[in-house]
């Protein structure tokens, strides 16, 4: 039993740095399963991607991060707490998806319920309201009430009350869903803004190329499980090329594939990965050593979008 | 354990959500109308001539008419105070959850137990002032048209204010787990049939059919609200009234609109009891509900 709780204490302490770490967290409703086994760690100060179609679990397990729901089974501590803690979420801000704020209240006062709930000192009520007004340039507007906003507003809203009290720590679910391009830039550089200030930022989306944008490392989730994790480099591996060549026999073809992971053979387009720019002449200098002729050459980035299509391909 | 403060802020809330929708001017507006319009029927008992053109009516039958008018507009008052807080406490945790507005809220430091409690308060408070409210006027109204004062009147305002916080309970703990209007409709019938189980109750005393009565006590004990509203009727009976009722013995029982005793303390007890099972109920149930 001792022993049991010592090697609890001890991995408690050892989770106490990361600013999320969980360990096989299932959530069952029912017979569903909405998240079979998470287990991953994002460090503090990082931008960390969740990503994943919908319905792969990813609402569910920020609710199970912020002790909204109890797991089914594993365990996880936030910010070195166990997870279900009310006093940590202190430290915590949260933008949930599609919710709408009480819309008889005011943009300023929408905010201020939040500075209460969220136990900042009173003083600071009306300083931390304007600076996070400020942050998503809803200043004009926080005397409006809710009720007239657009969905983009509300969105911006919910961003602001999500950075009150400068949390250590901020879930941010799917927060440009409702907005157009510029409010989409405008998260983004929010987003850069906490990640200099050293604020840990979890991101659930489904868009690809935000995600790519902002974050420093992603995990991919489908049907509530991780299918892959890693920093952008180590889930893409680097860039790749393609290139339209005739004149070289199957095997020649076969050759020049197999030297590259994930390569492709369309007919007379080739596409090649993990390559570095430096190499390319070197490789349109061995096609034409070969007898191959080269008609273009096209330096291409894979993005997250095609790896996500692959991985989930292989899913399924 | 839940802490005072968030439970002030989210009653705090509640009580400014319902300021702000217009639905407590509405109503108190509504309200100031009716209490207007009773006056003058006030008036008119007190001035008018008697029956076939005789004289203004006597002092003892004024009080004894005053006294059953009273009783009826109260009546109103009370199903008013009814629909009210079944409306406003029927939505009130089932629509933020829809919304999705609770998770926002219960992502900060405050604990479930805290929300539901600092609702109940908060609407606790504004059907306490509602009852207070137009109860006070009313009896002002009344007292200034006939010179009547029931024999109990802060009775009687506590009695409607227990009635409409049964309804309150009720309603919010099935907001817990039902959409708005379902858990809107459920606590109306159950007023209703309570209303209706009391009569059964008291003809069943009328008639000493053991069956009967038993209906009248389950139906009492299940949703005590008609067992308060006897209370609220007795707080308005004079002396005399109750005296000639209790003259005509057991066959008055079945009249809605007329007690020959005051609640029974272990009825009183029970209430009490109740609305602890109720709000332990409600805790429970939004505390396992998944969000």
């Amino acid at each position: 039993m001792l022993d049991l709780q010592e090697r609890q204490a001890a991995a408690a302490t050892a989770a106490a740095s990361p600013a999320i770490h969980c360990v096989e967290l299932t959530k069952h409703f029912g017979r569903t399963v909405a998240l079979a086994g998470l287990t991953m760690t994002v460090p503090r100060g990082e931008v960390f991607g969740f990503l994943g179609p919908n319905g792969a679990g990813k609402t569910t397990a920020i609710k199970l991060l912020l002790g909204l729901l109890d797991p089914t089974g594993g365990e996880g501590w936030v910010l070195g707490r166990p997870l279900g803690e009310v006093a940590v979420r202190r430290r915590i801000g949260y933008l949930p998806e599609l919710f709408r704020y009480q819309p008889w209240l005011r943009g300023g006062e929408v905010l201020r319920v939040h500075c209460e709930l969220a136990r900042l000192p009173r003083s600071a009520w009306g300083s931390e309201t304007a600076r996070v007004l400020d942050l998503v340039g809803l200043a004009d507007r926080a005397g409006d009430r809710v009720r007239t906003y657009s969905k983009g507003m509300q969105q911006r809203l919910g961003l602001a009350a999500a950075l009150l009290g400068t949390p250590e720590l901020v879930f941010l679910d799917e927060p440009t869903s409702a907005l157009d391009p510029v409010g989409r830039y405008d998260v983004r550089k929010v987003i850069h803004h906490l990640r200099e200030q050293g604020t840990a930022v979890f991101l659930n989306s489904h868009l690809l190329t935000e995600v790519e944008m902002v974050c420093d490392r992603v995990a991919m989730v489908d049907r509530g499980r991780v299918i892959a994790t890693g920093t952008l480099d180590e889930l893409l591996g680097g860039r790749a090329c393609r290139i339209r060549v005739t004149g070289l026999d199957a095997r020649q073809r076969q050759t020049l594939l197999k030297a590259h992971d994930r390569a492709e053979d369309d007919g007379e387009w080739m596409v090649l990965r993990g390559l570095e720019p430096e190499s390319v002449p070197d490789l349109v200098a061995e096609i034409v050593r070969l007898g191959g002729r080269v008609y273009a050459v096209e330096p291409r980035s894979e993005t997250l979008e095609d790896r996500f299509l692959q991985l989930l391909g292989e899913g399924h | 354990m839940p802490a005072l403060a968030p439970i002030l802020t989210f009653a705090k809330l509640t009580i400014w959500e319902a300021a702000r929708r217009k639905l407590l001017i509405a109503v108190v507006l509504l309200t100031l109308v009716v209490i207007g319009a009773t006056g003058w029927v006030f008036h008119e008992l007190h001035y008018s001539n008697g029956p076939g053109g005789g004289p203004p009516l006597g002092e003892v039958e004024l009080l004894l008419l005053a006294s059953q008018v009273l009783i009826f507009v109260v009546f109103l008052f009370a199903a008013v105070l009814a629909l009210m807080s079944v409306l406003v406490s029927a939505p009130s945790i089932s629509g933020d959850v829809e919304s999705n507005l609770v998770l926002a809220m219960l992502a900060r430091p405050v604990r479930r137990s805290e929300l539901v409690l600092g609702k109940w308060l908060g609407l606790a408070v504004l059907v306490v002032l509602y009852a207070a409210g137009s109860g006070i006027l009313e009896l002002i109204v009344v007292d200034v048209n006939t010179g009547y004062l029931p024999p109990s009147p802060v009775g009687l305002i506590a009695y409607v204010a227990a009635l409409g916080l049964v309804l309150l309970t009720f309603g919010l703990l099935l907001s817990t787990r039902l959409a708005g209007m379902t858990a809107a409709i459920i606590p109306l019938i159950g007023y209703f049939i309570a209303w209706v189980g009391g009569i059964l109750g008291g003809i069943g005393t009328a008639i000493d059919n053991q069956g009967l009565i038993i209906t009248g006590v389950v139906s009492k004990l299940l949703l005590p609200t008609d067992g308060l509203w006897r209370g609220a009727v007795y707080a308005m009976e004079p002396a005399s009234v109750v005296a000639s009722l209790r003259a005509a013995g057991r066959l008055s029982a079945g009249n809605p609109f007329s007690a020959t005793d005051a609640p029974a303390p272990a009825f009183l007890a029970w209430t009490v009891f109740w609305f602890a099972l109720m709000i332990g109920l409600t805790l429970w149930s939004f505390q396992r509900r998944e969000l």
